[in-house]
């Protein structure tokens, strides 16, 4: 069989406001191999978390249309019967919030058993409770006997995530996605969570899609990142090539606006405008272009589309050729690139 | 004098139960802080979560009791009762969620002369006048008057809080997690917007977050909280050139690294800071995990270490 797990072609996911269809996800293509981390990264309303849903099937109302091929079978718009049998088994997912994802009303042990219930209905309960046991083990937490027993309340956000983790992985899928996994936790329990999801990977040789917007985890973990803005992906590169050599204006706008290591940096970019919401997103020609309004319009192309600027290196539209940032002058700017 | 001092702040919270429904405990918030920050100086509050930094910041505003200790403002003592003046005031604060921090029935113009119509007495018109241009400062457009918070983004909410914070030109600024609630683009915007405004107004902030990153950018001093206690506090380039806790150290080493090349690198060095704080966590914490009191290890840069160390 081929390295590909997960091949995404053509995905366009719609959501109906009054009587017409907004696509939150427009036209995105994607692949992502075995044992392999693909970051995507973008802010609130850029269509990531939309993505990820429709991969999993839990959009009830929104409109997909295109292929997600996951194992050589197209899984868009299959019944909901066979997406359970993928769902736990096949494929998981980390939730951002580990509070809400878990049932408050049952142990946690019993959570995670659940998961296992609906895809081994032949393990015995005795059984079925050792590899939970043993699932607690794995993701590093102290005393998991103990805790098996224990309600989500009594235990502290990190603990509950690694529950959360040890729930996607139960059946041990080979397809993970993670949704903003350490966006609620502490910098040090981030730290953890991410160690342990790197290190669960190798054992599973799983691949993990990680959805976030923060581009220290992204720069922590992925093997190549997708970088979305307004439903599209405008750059998707392996994450070397992204933080060395970033090229559409987006990419670079996002990173120069985080604070840098270097001081001398007196002030943060500020990218201009806002994020469209999904009825007022343009539709036609660069979607950026209406953030970066000091480009001439003849730098953009009337069609966007991907184009491979290095091996593996893809980047939307032609405007990143003639992009420069405001308060830098053109002339340097050119110089610097060549 | 320092502009603002905080001596030996302690906020406890009572565990009631038992017959009567007594005191039976107490949960120790904040235990003991210190710390003083300099007039138009920004001064940053770091911890994880369950650090104590919020009761502090929310103690100083006034929105917790003071259990022990003393904050003095500019000479006066805070949480003295029966005083003639009303420092409060001059302390303002903006909150973390722009979300939830606005009340979503009333319209921005009611949000922000709220501060007005408690202090000063002012006719409709000159209201109307200063709401505008507040409005202005904090770069809304005028006609955002009459809207409500749910017809703007979480940026331009933050703005609102942000204006209704220096609607009665105060000269603290307690800054709640200013930005943890926005994403990166926006947090630049609001975080450059606040710079600009201490250098107009003079400001003072007490910035309170969890982000290192931000810290680093925006911050004069620095301290740290653990369990309601200092662990280390000093200059900017103390803390993160030389930090001397080891709890410090793993809050450093913790901050993920933009460089994906580094990443291997990184990850040692966090399994050998790991150890280190397995191996020497006594040396750090008494027996009940809290940290020691602060010893000085140079004029600016102060310690929690055991006595004899």
């Amino acid at each position: 069989m081929s390295k590909e797990l997960l091949e995404i072609k053509n995905l366009k996911t719609s959501f109906r406001i009054k009587d017409d269809y907004y696509a939150a996800v427009d036209d995105v293509s994607l692949t992502l191999n075995k044992n392999e981390v693909l970051g995507i990264v973008g802010e609130s309303g850029s269509g990531k978390s939309a993505l990820a849903f429709s991969v999993m099937g839990l959009h009830t109302r929104a409109k997909i249309e295109g292929n997600i091929n996951f194992k050589d079978e197209n899984i868009a718009n299959i019944s909901p019967a066979k997406l359970n049998k993928l769902r736990g088994e096949d494929m998981a997912m980390i939730f951002q919030d580990p509070l809400t994802a878990l049932n408050p009303l049952m142990p946690v042990g019993e959570q995670i058993a659940e998961a296992i219930l609906l895809h081994k209905k032949d393990m015995s309960a005795k059984q079925r409770r050792e590899k939970v046991v043993d699932l607690l083990n794995k993701v590093g937490i102290p005393r998991p006997e103990h805790t098996y027993d224990q309600f989500p309340h009594e235990l502290s956000g990190g603990m509950r995530q690694r529950i959360i983790i040890a729930t996607a992985i139960a059946n041990q899928p080979e397809l993970l996605i993670a949704d903003e996994p350490t966006t609620a936790l502490d910098v040090t329990i981030q730290a953890q969570i991410l160690d342990l999801i790197r290190d669960l990977k190798e054992d599973m040789n799983a691949g993990i899609i990680l959805i976030t917007h923060d581009l220290g985890v992204v720069a922590e973990m992925a093997d190549r990142v997708a970088v979305m803005y307004a439903g599209q992906i405008v750059e998707i590169a392996d994450v070397e090539t992204l933080f060395d050599n970033p090229k559409h204006p987006y990419t670079r706008s996002l990173l120069n606006s985080m604070p840098s290591e270097d001081e001398s940096q007196d002030k943060l970019h500020v990218i201009q405008g806002i994020v469209p919401s999904l009825q007022n997103l343009p539709r036609k020609g660069c979607r950026f272009s209406a953030r970066i309004p000091w480009i001439d319009e003849s730098a953009h192309e009337e069609n966007p589309e991907l184009h491979e600027v290095a091996p593996g290196h893809f980047v939307r539209c032609t405007c990143h050729n003639h992009f420069y940032f405001p308060d830098e002058s053109k002339e340097e700017q050119v110089n610097g690139v060549s | 004098m320092a502009f603002l001092k905080v001596e030996d702040l302690k906020v406890h919270f009572p565990i009631r139960g038992g017959l009567f429904n007594r005191k039976i405990g107490a949960i120790k918030a904040v235990d003991g802080v210190s710390f003083e920050i300099e007039q138009g100086k920004t001064y940053g509050l770091v911890g994880e979560s369950g650090s104590g930094k919020t009761t502090t910041g929310r103690a100083i505003v006034g929105l917790n009791d003071i259990t022990e200790g003393k904050v003095t403002y500019e000479g006066d003592e805070l949480n003295k009762k029966g005083k003639a003046i009303d420092p409060r005031r001059d302390i303002q604060m903006i909150f973390q969620d722009p979300y939830s921090s606005l009340n979503p029935k009333k319209r921005v113009l009611d949000i922000i002369a709220e501060p007005l119509r408690n202090y000063e007495k002012l006719s409709r018109q000159e209201e109307k006048n200063r709401v505008h241009e507040l409005l202005e400062q904090v770069g809304l457009s005028p006609e955002s008057i009459l809207k409500y918070p749910h017809e703007f983004s979480g940026g331009q909410r933050q703005r609102i809080g942000v204006a209704r914070a220096i609607a009665l030109k105060p000269k603290l600024i307690i800054a709640d997690e200013p930005v943890s609630a926005l994403d990166v683009s926006v947090q630049a915007q609001v975080l450059n917007f606040m710079q600009d405004i201490q250098k107009e107004l003079n400001l003072t902030y007490l910035f309170i977050s969890h982000d290192l990153g931000i810290v680093k950018h925006m911050c004069d001093e620095i301290g740290i909280m653990y369990k309601g206690r200092y662990v280390e506090s000093g200059t900017k380039q103390d803390i993160f050139n030389n930090p001397q806790h080891i709890y410090t150290k793993r809050l450093v080493a913790a901050i993920p690294d933009i460089d994906p090349k580094k990443r291997e690198e990184k990850k040692q060095f966090r399994q050998e800071v790991q150890t280190e704080y397995e191996q020497s966590y006594n040396d750090y914490f008494d027996n009940e995990g809290l940290a020691y009191g602060l010893q000085s290890v140079s004029d600016t840069h102060l310690v929690a270490l055991p006595e004899k160390g």
